[in-house]
């Protein structure tokens, strides 16, 4: 049986030529942009109130966007807390999580820091003994302290950026690594710059001005 | 409206008038700015927590509420026991967050919904969803265990603003019996300031009996939260001059036009530039569907010449919409020429899932007017708007009707909307039987739709025509087209419909399927009806009679008309069981992540 509406069927109606990507925009031929995730920090400042933690880790999970570390701490302000997010994103990605962000009631102001902003992570090493000299100087090489050691271990503080770490890490791993600890990425923008200042109107009048940040942070 | 029952004598109403116009009306409450208000002689002063709660849905202007009784709410339930506000029980909290979504789209005003803790307030959950999908205002108020209990596994206890904050635009848990009416009146303001959306206030019962004498502030939002009005003039030039130049415009109109109070604006904006407007489904009634630029709704249900019309428009000015995949299809086949001006209040909705070349962020009736004023002169657009007249023609809503075969849900839906009036006001449950409503009833009205968009909520039809109901005028008749699957899920509602003599009509389009399931198997699950099948359905006209509603039955078409008339002329609420033909199918039809212009007129080109 027949049922529906009359009318040409698909197959002779005429369709337009253009297409959009997945991310909607649409496809110039002659211009085509794709779009690669990269990786980048977004500091947003909050309020320094309970629940805070969670109505933005939960807006990452809900929203599936792919975080690599967040950290969070209290400021010169009493009652203004930092939080700063290591994300890896597509541009469209990136401009979705500070919107996003910027729409939850505590969150004051967001911001995607510039590639030379200051980023900063500690690690705690803790380390097979069995060679202290050794241990130690391997410390030295990465201005790292010993925070504690025994008989049996010694562990090391180390504070940089994320590629210090890898790389203390790495050299530390000739002794035996125990456990590591790692706080994930904080950052500060340099200079007079402030690392997030900018209000929701501000920053919605450039709802899409997407920053084209064409490097990567990389790490200093 | 009917009559409706109300707990407070006469001589209680003339006290609470007297309130009203002595410093609890909202326009004065909110021209003080977060001062506690100024305390007239026949206000009686807050002693409590929960005193101070009714004190801010008083002072938000809150007629009604919609709520179930419970352990941990008792002590506001007290305190609204002395209040002129009308507390209408539900038979169910997912009807009272239903009916107070309802409200909330009709009056504009957000609704307010109440439950207790624990079950209470995780029955609200999905009426709380679909306003969250819809950005409907509604303000719910839930009991929470004592303080001292919260954390332990206390009877009734859930981590309600943990369940909440993924479907609420903001929620706090009161913990400050000095604050917590300060805390109602924020949600208030958070409710409908910006783009609307559902806000929720935790109440420890600790709380809400503790002693206070500390009046709410007057509804503010909170400091952090700033709204954009108008868009950036660049912006806008750049779009104005797009459209002057455009050969193939589209007013596409989403639900934040009707929310925004901007139907009249984007009107006289299309029938001044002749600009053909189609409509999102929660935007139904921003455009009167009978005007020869109305293409109506596109999208998965859309029309034909809607779906041609977005296929192939090259500028299309999207206002309050947020680009549903219901409403895209396949996003690489979306308006693949058009150039996107985006009009919005809430910028993440910029480019989130369509690429914005003119994105414009603000209140839409403000943006509208901007837009306006910047247009210098209309487009040329005489073959295009030809080109939508003939797509109208070729895909034209139609249906075969037979004497000899069941009754055709389309007629049905055509001889409800032909006996009521242009004002009437539609809502539905979620299925076939609102994809048929959106379809053949002609709307021409905003706030005359009521519907569960993005959530998609079977059971939404009852509850929210008993909030819808109460935000109507008197003269406006409410209709609830709904489906026996959907009827099935809240029809409990029914006893809050009689006991408050609710004038509803409620028309069920049974096939004893659940319809829409149906349909897709038969296209993609090679006709296996697994668990769609409701064979079983009870005689919905009886149980009406059951509840002490009128029940009305329709089994073929000579009962239409003469049952529809007596059913809408029933002063009260009435359920027909109309029997229609249970193969009966939606078309035109864009298969899921499909390209709008494909869509299919028959199962065959599925």
């Amino acid at each position: 049986m027949k049922r529906g509406l009359d009318g040409p069927a698909p197959e002779e109606r005429p369709t337009p030529a253009g297409r959009r990507n997945k991310q909607g925009i649409r496809i110039d031929p002659e211009v085509e942009v794709t779009h690669a995730p990269r990786r980048t920090v977004i500091s947003a400042l909050v309020e320094h109130e309970p629940g805070v933690l969670s109505d933005v880790s939960g807006l990452f999970s809900r929203r599936q966007f792919n975080i690599e570390s967040l950290t969070v701490g209290p400021t010169e302000d009493e009652d203004r807390a930092r939080m700063t997010i290591v994300v890896e994103e597509t541009d469209p990605g990136i401009d979705q999580v500070e919107k996003q962000l910027r729409k939850l009631v505590p969150v004051i102001s967001v911001r995607e820091l510039e590639p030379d902003a200051m980023r900063r992570e500690l690690a705690l090493i803790k380390v097979e003994a069995d060679r202290p000299d050794q241990v130690a100087a391997v410390a030295d090489m990465y201005d790292g302290n010993t925070v504690d050691s025994s008989p049996e271990t010694a562990t090391i503080e180390v504070t940089g950026a994320r590629q210090k770490i890898e790389a203390a890490i790495d050299t530390f791993s000739q002794f035996g690594i125990r456990e590591i600890s790692r706080t994930g990425t904080t950052a500060l923008a340099r200079g007079t710059d402030q690392t997030a200042a900018s209000g929701t109107a501000q920053s919605a009048d450039q709802a899409n001005q997407h920053r084209h940040h064409t490097q990567t942070a990389d790490d200093d | 409206m009917s009559e409706r029952a109300a707990k407070v004598t006469p001589a209680d109403e003339e006290q609470n008038d007297d309130q009203i116009t002595d410093g609890a009306a909202p326009d004065a409450a909110s021209e003080t700015d977060s001062t506690a208000n100024v305390e007239s002689e026949t206000t009686k002063p807050v002693t409590t927590g929960a005193e101070a709660v009714v004190r801010a849905l008083e002072n938000a202007g809150v007629e009604y509420a919609f709520g179930v009784q419970g352990g941990a709410i008792m002590p506001v339930y007290d305190a609204l026991y002395d209040s002129d506000i009308t507390h209408v029980t539900m038979a169910h909290e997912q009807g009272a967050a239903h009916a107070a979504d309802a409200y909330g789209i009709v009056s504009g005003d957000p609704g307010v919904c109440l439950a207790t803790s624990g079950p209470g307030a995780t029955n609200l959950v999905t009426g709380i969803a679909d306003a969250d999908m819809d950005s409907d205002p509604i303000v719910a108020l839930t009991g929470q265990v004592p303080t001292e209990f919260v954390g332990n596994d206390a009877f009734q206890e859930t981590d309600t603003t943990g369940v909440t904050t993924p479907v609420t635009k903001d929620n706090t848990f009161a913990n400050d019996a000095d604050r917590v009416g300060t805390d109602v009146s924020e949600a208030f303001a958070l409710a409908r300031e910006g783009r609307p959306g559902p806000t929720l206030v935790d109440l420890p019962k600790d709380i809400t009996k503790a002693e206070t004498d500390r009046e709410p502030d007057a509804p503010k939002v909170p400091d952090t939260y700033e709204v954009q009005e108008r868009a950036a003039p660049e912006i806008v030039a750049a779009a104005a001059e797009r459209i002057e130049n455009a050969a193939r415009p589209v007013l596409l109109l989403g639900g934040g036009v009707i929310k925004g109070e901007a139907s009249e604006a984007c009107r006289e904006f299309a029938l001044e530039h002749e600009i053909p407007v189609i409509t999102t489904m929660p935007g139904i009634g921003s455009f009167p569907e009978d005007h020869e630029l109305s293409l109506e709704m596109a999208g998965m249900h859309g029309t034909g010449y809607a779906n041609m019309a977005i296929t192939h428009c090259d500028t299309l000015i999207g206002i309050g919409t947020r680009f549903d995949d219901r409403l895209t299809g396949g996003i690489e086949t979306f308006a693949p020429d058009a150039e996107l001006i985006h009009v919005d209040i809430d910028p993440a909705e910029i480019s989130k899932n369509i690429y914005a070349d003119y994105p414009l962020v603000g209140d839409a009736e403000t943006v509208v007017g901007q837009l306006s004023a910047a247009v210098d002169s209309s487009p040329e657009a005489t073959k295009w708007r030809a080109q939508c007249q003939q797509w109208k023609s070729d895909y034209s809503m139609a249906y075969d009707a037979p004497e000899d075969e069941p009754v055709q849900p389309e007629f049905v839906v055509e001889a409800l909307d032909e006996a009521t009036s242009d004002r009437a006001i539609v809502t539905t449950g979620v299925g076939q039987h609102q994809m048929w409503a959106c379809q053949y009833w002609t709307f021409t009205e905003p706030r005359t739709w009521v519907s569960s968009h993005g959530l998609g909520a079977m059971g939404y039809g009852l509850p929210s025509a008993i909030g819808a109901r109460l935000a109507a005028d008197d003269d406006q008749e409410v209709v609830c087209i709904d489906g026996d699957g959907s009827f099935l899920m809240t029809l409990q509602g029914l006893s809050v419909a009689v006991r408050e003599n609710l004038d509803i009509t409620v028309a069920v389009l049974n096939n004893e399927y659940i319809g829409m399931v149906r349909q897709w198997q038969d296209a993609f699950f090679e006709g296996r009806h697994s668990a769609s099948d409701y064979h079983w359905m009870p005689e919905f006209d009886k149980l009406a009679e059951a509840f002490g509603a009128k029940g009305f039955r329709i089994d073929d078409y000579d009962d239409v008309a003469n049952t529809i008339d007596a059913a809408v002329a029933y002063d009260g609420p009435s359920v027909i069981d109309v029997h229609i033909d249970p193969d009966a199918n939606v078309y035109p039809m864009v298969p899921s992540g499909g390209d709008n212009g494909q869509f299919a007129l028959t199962e065959d080109q599925l």
